[in-house]
């Protein structure tokens, strides 16, 4: 396979590289299953981190504020979370990066809940080692990630409504009331859906239409 | 109803569907096929002169062929639009030899039958998908006799009976002598909750549905017999309990079990056989009529829209959530929503509720006029690139431009590019960069996770829409599977390269686990496609070079399968158990070879 040469050496690493990794507790969400300490100290071992820390709750006010405060102080360049899904928090954590001077890009999260914690819930030593190399992975990602800029489009202000039934007809109107066009789309010869059909309803009492 | 259909910005397409939909969040362009009516919508007031002559009698669908209605007809009598509409497939006359009396009818002449058939073209920033329900069809359960006894009837069927718009002008009546019943039953949960036939969900509002039926009941015949079977009721939202409590005190009976069977006495009257799991006796009773609560079901056309929109669906059929608590109403897919059954069984309320939800989430979107990108996109860079084409072919999009006669670089439309990576997975050259997910970032978190005791650890790849989400649905569950699977996230299984298949194995991975969303869920419409084909090539390449292909595994988890995401890794972690030390030595050995 020649092709297995290809792109494997790293990117050049800027010598200067600082990143910061903080490994949350979830209350007991993780931190019951995880050492989460043990997984801190770790990675304060690995290349380029300089700041190393478990946290109570990484997406709490005070923790956010820690991380924002870390970030100044020790001008971190990049972060890693050790948290929830990122499917869950990684708007927030990118957000909180960005307000403290970094490009948002530039943040991977470990999935110590979902993916460790949550699973592995009477394992805690396999658990906790998997929480290292989770973490581990991580911080070789974040070590490569480059800053990435969104770009502006424009947008057509109208909208499509699949269904005539009473949830398509009050978001159709909803949006018109608010100065938007709607195309309201329904396959039948009237709008109206299964409500038409009924007479009273509950638990109103009432006439439907 | 009529607010919609004359609010100045709402444009209204009856008889139409969406056929094709293309473009991107803020950027749709959207294909509808608009049915021909025949009858001039703007035109027609609804005098019904037409209806008079024809000659043409069909079951009136509306009232569930409980009567009848003309080839020409208005769908009912509050219909949006108001105008009559004629079935053609019924109709005589569109050869006015044959036919044609309604287009001498109307003064108006509103009716043509040269109308045809229209295709429309809109763009749009955001699309909500209320497609609703459907009911369900109590045909398969025939234990309760619904095809065989004419006085057994759905709810659906009962709303239009005692309906005062309906074909008895609100009178009950019983289908076979057309006079009152003395004694009614609702059998609940028909099609619900039951794991042989139907949902086994909960349809959520049949129970309240039958509390209201018999309130209605009472107060118009205080002296009829009225008795409910039922699992559980269920009475959870405001106000339920109250009237759950006045039917009971109104004399309704509620009799906790389901009927085993039901026959017909030659009165016409049914037996019904049940068990009160109360008392715990067999009762046998006999009921003038029978309603069955019947469920709710996803709309027909879910599936299609599905495909057609790249979503997910939740195991009952209903469509997925981005996130059952934060994001009950957007889908996974950037500026398309949901409101109203579509997304599961619900009462108006909620379905009003969800409704208002999805039009200010769009309006959030949509009300700056521009959109910003998510960068996470792809891009050629033209001194590697040798034009093959092969990006081009396999993008699902269709945004990547390149001359392979003239030998002009390919260029990606980033503002199109959804981000799935395919196309630099497939790049031969390795001419592309996917933003976010390059090669050195994916190859460097392989290489992290293989660094110490390799032969321990399971090499994943998950998507992000589908089995990453799969993952984390276990996760929530608390399902448990072995610690010895690290995840590898990336947008599209379409992006998993062969070269980090490779370099896995090169690092001394056991196994490899490949996963993805099912064929048809494809986030990317068709990406996974593509998946599936590297995959099938790498087996091949493994059994050439003796490698057991079985290490390489390709799964399909959807975002609602954590259950599967959690076997899936049993099965892995059997599998890498079953691969030696010398094995993966001696893999490693070929593949430092085949560099040379
Ligand atoms: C027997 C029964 C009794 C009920 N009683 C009550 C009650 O008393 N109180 C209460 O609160 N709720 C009641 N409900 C529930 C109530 O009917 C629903 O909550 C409500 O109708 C949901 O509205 P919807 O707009 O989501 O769906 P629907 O009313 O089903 O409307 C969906 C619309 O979309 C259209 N459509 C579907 N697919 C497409 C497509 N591909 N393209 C274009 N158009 C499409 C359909 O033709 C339909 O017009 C009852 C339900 C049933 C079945
Ligand atoms: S609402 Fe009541 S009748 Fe309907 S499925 Fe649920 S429990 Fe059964
Ligand atoms: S696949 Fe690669 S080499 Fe071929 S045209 Fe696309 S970018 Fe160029
Ligand atoms: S990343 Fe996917 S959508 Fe974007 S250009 Fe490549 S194949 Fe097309």
């Amino acid at each position: 396979m020649e092709q297995t040469a290809l792109a494997t050496a790293p990117d050049e690493i800027e010598e200067k590289t600082r990143i910061g990794v903080y490994v949350c507790h979830c209350g007991l969400n993780i931190a019951q299953t995880v050492d989460c300490q043990m997984v801190a100290e770790s990675a304060a071992r690995f290349d380029h981190v300089i700041v190393s820390k478990d946290i109570g709750y990484a997406c709490s006010e005070p923790g956010q504020q820690q991380i924002t405060d870390d970030i100044l102080e020790h001008s971190l360049d990049r972060v890693v979370i050790a948290s929830c899904s990122p499917r869950l928090h990684e708007p927030t954590f990118r957000h909180m990066i960005k307000e403290a001077g970094l490009n948002p890009y530039l943040l991977e999260m470990a999935n110590l809940r979902e993916q460790c914690s949550w699973v592995h819930m009477n394992e805690p030593e396999a658990a906790t080692a998997k929480a290292v190399d989770l973490v581990k992975m991580a911080v070789s990602r974040v070590r490569q990630l480059r800053p990435l800029y969104e770009e502006v489009l424009p947008l057509t202000k109208r909208s499509l409504v699949i269904g005539g039934g009473i949830a398509g007809i009050q978001t159709a109107l909803d949006l018109a009331d608010n100065g938007f066009d709607v195309v309201l789309v329904e396959k039948k010869p009237s709008i109206g859906g299964t409500m038409a059909q009924l007479d009273k309803t509950f638990p109103t009492m009432d006439c439907s239409i | 109803m009529t607010d919609g259909g004359r609010h100045p910005r709402i444009t209204l397409l009856t008889m139409s569907e969406v056929v094709e939909v293309k473009g991107y969040v803020g950027n749709f362009q959207v294909k509808i096929l608009k049915k021909a009516r025949y009858v001039d919508e703007k035109e027609c007031t609804a005098c019904g002169e037409c209806t008079k002559v024809c000659p043409v009698v069909w079951p009136d669908e509306f009232d569930l062929g409980l009567s009848s209605r003309r080839a020409i007809f208005s769908p009912f009598p509050q219909a949006v639009p108001s105008a009559y509409v004629i079935n053609i497939n019924e109709c005589l006359g569109h050869n006015p030899v044959v036919c044609a009396k309604c287009v001498e009818a109307c003064d108006k002449g509103c009716i043509n039958f040269h109308l045809s058939d229209e295709e429309i073209v809109e763009e749009v920033g955001s699309i909500i998908v209320a497609t609703g329900l459907e009911v369900y069809d109590p045909t398969e359960l025939d234990e309760y006799g619904y095809t065989r006894f004419e006085n057994v009837l759905t709810s659906l069927e009962f709303e239009r009976l005692i309906n005062a718009g309906g074909p008895t002008k609100g009178e009950l009546i019983r289908p076979t002598d057309r006079k009152r019943p003395r004694s009614i039953g609702f059998i609940q949960c028909v099609g619900s909750r039951s794991a042989r036939k139907g949902g086994n969900y909960c349809s959520n509002v049949c129970c309240m549905n039958t509390v209201k039926s018999t309130l209605m009941l009472k107060e118009h015949y205080p002296d009829m017999e009225i008795k409910v079977f039922y699992i559980d009721i269920r009475a959870f939202g405001k106000g339920f309990e109250d009237l759950y409590r006045r039917s009971r005190r109104l004399g309704v009976q509620y009799l906790r079990g389901l009927p085993g069977a039901v026959e017909e006495t030659p009165e016409r009257t049914l037996t019904v056989a049940v068990e009160n799991t109360v008392t715990g006796r067999l009762q046998i009773l006999d009921l003038d009529m029978l309603v069955l609560a019947i469920g709710i079901k996803p709309a027909s056309s879910t599936q299609k829209l599905q495909e057609m929109l790249g979503l997910q669906l939740s195991p009952d059929g209903f469509f997925l959530e981005a996130h059952p608590k934060l994001l009950p109403v957007d889908a996974a897919t950037r500026g398309l929503f949901y409101a109203g059954c579509a997304e599961g069984p619900k009462d108006i309320k909620e379905s009003v509720t969800q409704a208002s939800a999805a039009a200010a989430r769009a309006i959030r979107l949509m009300h700056e006029g521009k959109i910003t990108s998510e960068p996470i996109t792809s891009m050629v860079v033209p001194e590697h690139c040798k034009s093959c084409g092969k990006c081009a072919e396999v993008c699902p999009y269709n945004v990547i431009t390149v001359d392979v006669k003239k030998k002009i670089p390919a260029v990606v439309n980033t503002a199109a590019c959804a981000g799935c990576g395919t196309c630099a997975a497939e790049c031969p050259f390795g001419a592309i960069t996917m933003n976010h997910f390059t090669d050195t970032q994916i190859l460097q978190q392989v290489e992290a996770l293989l660094e110490e005791d390799p032969r321990e650890k399971i090499l994943a790849f998950a998507c992000n829409w589908c089995s990453y989400a799969g993952a984390d649905y276990a996760g929530v569950s608390r399902l448990q599977y072995p610690p010895n699977v690290r995840l590898i996230r990336t947008m599209c299984s379409g992006r998993v390269d062969e070269r980090f298949i490779w370099h896995g194995f090169l690092k001394g991975a056991p196994v490899v686990l490949v996963s993805g969303c099912h064929i048809g869920d494809c986030h990317y419409i068709d990406a996974n496609h593509w998946t599936e084909k590297r995959v099938k090539k790498v087996h091949k390449k493994m059994s050439k070079l003796g490698i057991r292909p079985e290490r390489l595994q390709l799964e399909w988890i959807s975002a609602a399968e954590g259950l599967r995401f959690s076997e899936v890794m049993k099965r892995m972690e059997t599998l890498r158990q079953g691969v030696t030390q010398d094995e993966i030595s001696e893999t490693i050995e070929i593949l430092k070879n085949q560099k040379k």
